[in-house]
């Protein structure tokens, strides 16, 4: 997480510099955006698509696409917002492929408000990660955000996993402010009443 | 204050964009709402799990692979205006290699 901060938060005259020269067809410069951003973008195009291949996918046409339309790119948004936004819609496009029978839009408003409510209230135990050990803790986190509906999976990892403001989020999906927060709050809640059977506190007994 | 007025502030209380008075309500609420206080606290740490797990890591022998692919690309696309060619051989040496 330290890193893709200290990226996103990096001085804007540099990224600015290198975009203007990969812009100019310096792939060079260009070079060093992808390798900036590459993580974050397979990490998006995994979480969305939550298959390998096409994340591979989703990494070497969202950057050619944006090498490619970087005469486009007005610089009125940050770089990497705007190269969010084509990840966004090739992960989603390549979703829609493998999943036609189920429409995928980041518009849909699943469900109720009442599907976020709590059910459960327990009490985690103090560090509840350390329960865990690392690969056990990323195939849970894994198999919880995965039962999401794509539209709240997708604002959860670019606010909360990536650290992108409600703003930016909101740019890079093309919604509105408060369909942000809206979809925010529901993820989290629906998170966090999926995890608690993993990481509810169960004094004396021994966790499953 | 209800438990379902709390519930609409809490992304905005984690994420602490709110005004002091608000806040402070919603402080006033946690204090005497045990549920509210649970409900707040492991949302609190769902966040804080999923920001310091890295779920999907790119390995650096792929990571290599699609730097190779996406630079032949975009070499293929300066000279041609088109990425077709290199986008081939990049995807199957891609995928080749798993």
């Amino acid at each position: 997480m330290e890193t893709i901060e200290k990226n996103v938060a990096e001085a804007p005259s540099e990224e600015t510099l290198l975009v203007n020269a990969a812009r100019g067809g310096d792939i060079a410069s260009f070079e060093k955006l992808v390798k900036r951003y590459d993580r974050n973008v397979f990490r998006i195009a995994q979480h969305i698509t939550q298959n390998r291949e096409d994340a591979e996918d989703v990494v070497q046409d969202a950057f050619l696409k944006a090498y490619q339309n970087l005469g486009q790119f007005q610089g009125q948004s940050k770089f990497y917002t705007w190269l969010v936004r084509i990840a966004v819609n090739e992960a989603l496009m390549r979703l829609r492929r493998r999943r036609p029978e189920r429409m995928i839009s980041l518009d849909e408003d699943v469900k109720t408000e009442e599907d976020s409510m709590p059910r459960e209230v327990a009490d985690w135990s103090p560090n509840p990660e350390q329960q865990y050990s690392q690969s056990e803790l990323k195939d849970i986190l894994g198999k919880t955000i995965q039962g999401l509906p794509a539209g709240f999976r997708t604002v959860f990892v670019l606010r909360d996993v990536e650290g992108l403001s409600t703003e930016e989020t909101a740019a890079a999906l093309e919604l509105s402010v408060p369909a942000v927060k809206s979809r925010l709050l529901r993820a989290r809640l629906q998170l966090r009443e999926r995890l608690n059977k993993y990481f509810k506190r169960r004094d004396g007994e021994f966790r499953p | 204050m209800k438990c379902s007025d709390f519930l609409k502030e809490l992304s905005d209380y984690l994420d602490n964009t709110m005004d002091a008075k608000t806040k402070a309500d919603l402080e006033e609420h946690l204090q005497w709402c045990h549920n509210c206080y649970v409900v707040c606290n492991t949302t609190k740490s769902t966040i804080e799990i999923y920001r310091g797990t890295e779920v999907y890591e790119l390995p650096d022998e792929l990571r290599g692979r699609l730097h190779s692919a996406i630079i032949s690309k975009c070499e293929c696309h300066k000279k041609t205006g088109d990425a077709a060619p290199a986008k081939t051989e990049a995807a199957s040496n891609t995928k080749s290699g798993k």
